[in-house]
């Protein structure tokens, strides 16, 4: 923290840009609220924390970076396999884990990220289509390491910390998904704040005047896209780890085409709307499982087309403008 | 005899069978004010963008301080101390003055790739990319969102975006284009007002300001230099007259 | 006698040319307007489910129910480009991407809801079925006739685009938008009947593919990614470069199943990102 006393009135406006408001403390609050109202829903609530963490990771480069991908879930997977492929093969320790499903992730976003920075718009997107399809096959086809469509077996995690055991009633799955998220938030938080997530800003805003005030935007690309994909390894990774189990969903196509409607229903670019939005797809989920997976999308559909058409920014956007509204009144 | 701070040597530059620069040989010395003007579609805009790397020209060379930067990318070029700006405002429309240019600053200074520490920390930043807004009389409007700038003030954000690089030589194509005639004297006075170190080039359609601001003049004409020289010159020049003072007089 | 190799070739063309008339639409019309229109596909399948419908429902001629496909795909697509389409041209892609994803999933649920999930029977026209054999090799008559129609519909396309009125104002709207806007050309007209068409072909596409790929309410997913393929290697705009890349995907997915069964589909979306990375504006593309 830099001194007041010091401190002139331009910087006092950048700092107090990233001030924690009420309705910040208010919203981290409310995620202890399962553990006394809905003990009964741990497990949900956890899949809720790791999916809000994949969301997030996307709206690294979708939001703030303004690079579109329909093939996330390539690092989502390879995070979920690398994490029960660790616990079956070298040790079931979590955090360990963990490290070694964001590494590994993250090795490949760099590798990709090549590719990535130097497209825009339909190549773009069909390059991340096509990667993610690739990334799918491969984990189709090696079925002596991933068990192809019946799933990796075998995975056993440990207790966290040699501690706390991953129980039936998703109490540890919650916590630790939580804290993971949590401190990956404020992680994400501190970035979108620094002189690196303005430029990330900058390229969204208009890549074409970046190189004209010197910036390398493609070395800022490739850098959001390798944090971005081992985020979302951590995000696979916990997945495996509270279900003990990986599976070839989570690294197909539906799951990048899930998030994405996610972090576009919450709000891009404005680190909870990816948040919000996994914490609304994935309850409407659960509420309608009942119904065939086929009618669900009808409504994801229906959904995507009033987003667009009438809330451009999302639920946040559109909030943040009736709020804007009211308050000049 | 002055330094000699940007050049060109015989640069080409065509798309398919219409060529676009020929043989352009520029030289800027330090501290110059050089206007370039010539018809539309002369390739001024061309020129400007065959300079700074944005297109890469068919044969030729150009040097900056004496280095051959024909090689280089954009934004090498501009870490090496050559800006430009855009006829068509190419700004950061959801970002706020004060946000873009201490962008700029921030990567002249290397700590754009900073993510681990607030923005908020680098005050000296801050207040260089301040300072420069204060400077181009900004400062008032510098929380407001880029897009939401009137029109004129967008103009004058153009030029603070180049000098947040610290130039040693500036482009700047059209830097009153839009701008109702009577406001254009205030971006030139904005521009005339720049340090003496700073060399200058800038397109220009308004013979009025060029011959109040450019203390040289290049003519272009179909992609090659015309003639060149002191405003005076360039005004007696009946050439001159002919190819662009005369028909846009009519025009 | 002639190795199998011809044998996988023929089918491989065979299924290109399918590949052709469901994607040349897009091509064309993504040239023009930029416009990344997911729910291509949906249209398709509206054509498929119709042409099922009327040949095991009601008896129908399937020769007589391509038309038909063509023009519900067509109609149906004019009014989509009227209620949302028109108003996203000027949107980013990301929106386009969004709204036309949505479509797509709309129309999967409902051609579940009305036709269920499994895969539509249909019985195909005794003319077309069996096979003719050449030189040893048995080619199939449906694959022939689909070759056939993959020609005229081409032969059809070039002569509308190189020789008429108008197609050359889609060729000066491809070229430069804002200089055909400037000679006098409608650009958006333009390109509401290019999409029309489009998405007809597309419709007459999804009929014809039910005898060579099956249709379920998947339909919609599955080709689009093929389809997004072949219009991005054969780059955006080009009938000549549609045609080629439907022909490589169609004989690099074939031969792929073929040879290298346990691969799946790895080899057309290799194809792909490696066309991708080395020609980013495709095959034929001009930009």
């Amino acid at each position: 923290m830099v001194p007041t006393d010091t401190i002139s009135a331009p910087q006092l406006y950048l700092q107090s840009l990233s001030r924690w408001s009420a309705t910040e403390i208010a919203f981290w609050l409310a995620t202890l609220l399962p553990f006394f109202l809905f003990p009964n829903y741990l497990s949900l609530a956890s899949q809720i924390a790791i999916t809000a963490l994949f969301a997030l990771s996307l709206d690294l480069i979708l939001g703030y970076a303004g690079v579109v991908s329909l093939g996330h879930a390539a690092f989502f997977g390879i995070g979920a396999y690398a994490a029960g492929l660790f616990s079956k093969f070298v040790w079931g320790e979590p955090i360990s884990g963990l490290l070694v499903a964001a590494l590994l992730a993250g090795l490949a976003g760099y590798a990709t990220s090549f590719i990535i920075c130097r497209f825009r718009h339909l190549t773009l997107i069909m390059l991340t289509l096509g990667l993610g399809l690739l990334a799918f096959e491969v984990a189709n086809s090696a079925h002596w390491l991933t068990g192809g469509s019946d799933g990796l077996q075998g995975v056993r995690i440990w207790p966290l910390f040699g501690i706390f055991k991953f129980d039936l009633y998703g109490y540890t799955a919650y916590s630790y998904s939580l804290a993971v998220l949590f401190l990956f938030f404020l992680g994400m938080r501190r970035l979108v704040h620094s002189p690196f997530g303005l430029a990330l800003r900058g390229i969204r805003e208009n890549l074409v005047r970046m190189p004209a005030i010197g910036a390398a935007s493609r070395a800022h690309i490739r850098k959001a896209y390798t944090i971005a994909a081992a985020v979302a390894g951590i995000a696979g990774a916990l997945l495996t780890q509270t279900t003990e189990s990986a599976a070839l969903e989570s690294i197909s196509f539906q799951r990048s085409a899930d998030v994405l409607v996610m972090l576009v229903l919450g709000g891009a670019g404005r680190l909870y709307g990816g948040l919000i939005g996994a914490i609304i797809f994935m309850i409407a989920r659960d509420q309608f499982s009942g119904i065939a997976p086929q009618y669900w999308y009808f409504w994801i559909g229906i959904l995507l087309i009033v987003v667009v058409m009438l809330l451009p920014n999302g639920i946040l956007g559109g909030l943040s403008k009736i709020f804007a509204r009211w308050s000049r009144k | 005899m002055t330094e000699i701070v940007l050049s060109t040597r015989r640069l080409d530059k065509n798309f398919g069978s219409l060529v676009v620069a020929r043989n352009i040989e520029l030289n800027l010395p330090k501290g110059a004010r050089y206007a370039l003007i010539g018809p539309n579609g002369a390739g001024k805009t061309t020129l400007i963008n065959l300079m700074t790397g944005m297109l890469k020209p068919n044969a030729g060379q150009i040097f900056l301080g004496g280095e051959d930067v024909t090689a280089l990318e954009p934004q090498e070029r501009v870490r090496r101390g050559l800006a430009r700006t855009f006829q068509i405002n190419t700004l950061f429309p959801g970002l706020n003055a004060l946000e873009a240019v201490t962008l700029a600053v921030c990567e002249r200074r290397n700590i754009a790739g900073e993510f681990w520490r607030n923005v908020a920390v680098h005050r000296e930043a801050i207040e260089e990319a301040h300072d420069i807004l204060a400077k181009l009389r900004l400062g008032d409007s510098c929380y407001q969102i880029t897009r939401e700038l009137p029109y004129g003030r967008q103009r004058l954000l153009e030029i603070a975006l180049a000098l947040a690089t610290k130039p040693k030589v500036l482009l700047l194509d059209e830097p009153a284009a839009g701008v109702p005639q009577e406001e254009s004297g205030e971006v030139f006075e904005a521009v005339a007002s720049l340090s003496d170190d700073l060399t200058l080039l800038f397109i220009e359609h308004d013979m009025h300001v060029v011959f109040r601001f450019a203390s040289h003049i290049i003519v272009l004409v179909s992609g090659a230099i015309f003639t060149e020289g002191s405003p005076a010159a360039i005004a007696a020049d009946p050439g001159v007259r002919e190819v662009y003072l005369g028909k846009r007089k009519h025009g | 006698m002639l190795p199998p190799v011809f044998g996988v070739l023929f089918d491989g063309i065979a299924y290109g040319m399918l590949l052709f008339v469901l994607s040349v639409g897009l091509s064309v019309t993504l040239g023009l307007m930029n416009f990344v229109n997911l729910a291509h596909c949906a249209f398709a399948m509206l054509g498929g489910y119709l042409t099922a419908t009327l040949v095991n429902d009601f008896n129908w001629s399937f020769f007589a129910t391509l038309p038909l496909a063509f023009i519900a795909a067509a109609t149906a697509s004019i009014a989509f480009e009227r209620v949302f389409y028109r108003r996203l041209y000027r949107a980013g892609d990301l929106d386009q991407v969004l709204l036309t994803i949505g479509i797509a999933f709309v129309s999967v649920a409902i051609a579940a809801y009305l036709f269920g999930t499994a895969q539509q029977p249909i019985q195909t026209p005794p003319l077309l079925r069996g096979a003719i054999d050449f030189l040893g090799l048995s080619l199939g008559k449906y694959r022939l006739f689909l070759i056939a129609i993959a020609l005229v519909v081409t032969i059809l396309l070039v002569v509308g685009i190189e020789y008429t009125r108008f197609g050359a104002q889609v060729r000066a709207a491809v070229d430069n938008q804002r200089m055909a806007g400037g000679l006098g050309i409608n650009v958006e007209r333009t390109f509401a009947v290019t999409f029309a068409l489009g998405s007809g072909l597309a419709g007459l596409g999804g009929a014809l593919a039910i005898e060579i790929v099956g249709l379920d309410p998947n339909f919609s997913f599955i080709y689009l990614v093929y389809v997004l393929i072949i219009v991005s290697v054969g780059g955006l705009g080009s009938i000549a470069g549609s045609l080629a890349a439907a022909i490589l995907i169609g004989v690099s997915d074939i031969a792929g199943k073929y040879y290298f069964p346990e691969l799946g589909a790895f080899l057309i979306y290799l194809v792909m990102v490696v066309i991708l990375m080395w020609r980013p504006s495709g095959l034929f593309g001009r930009r």
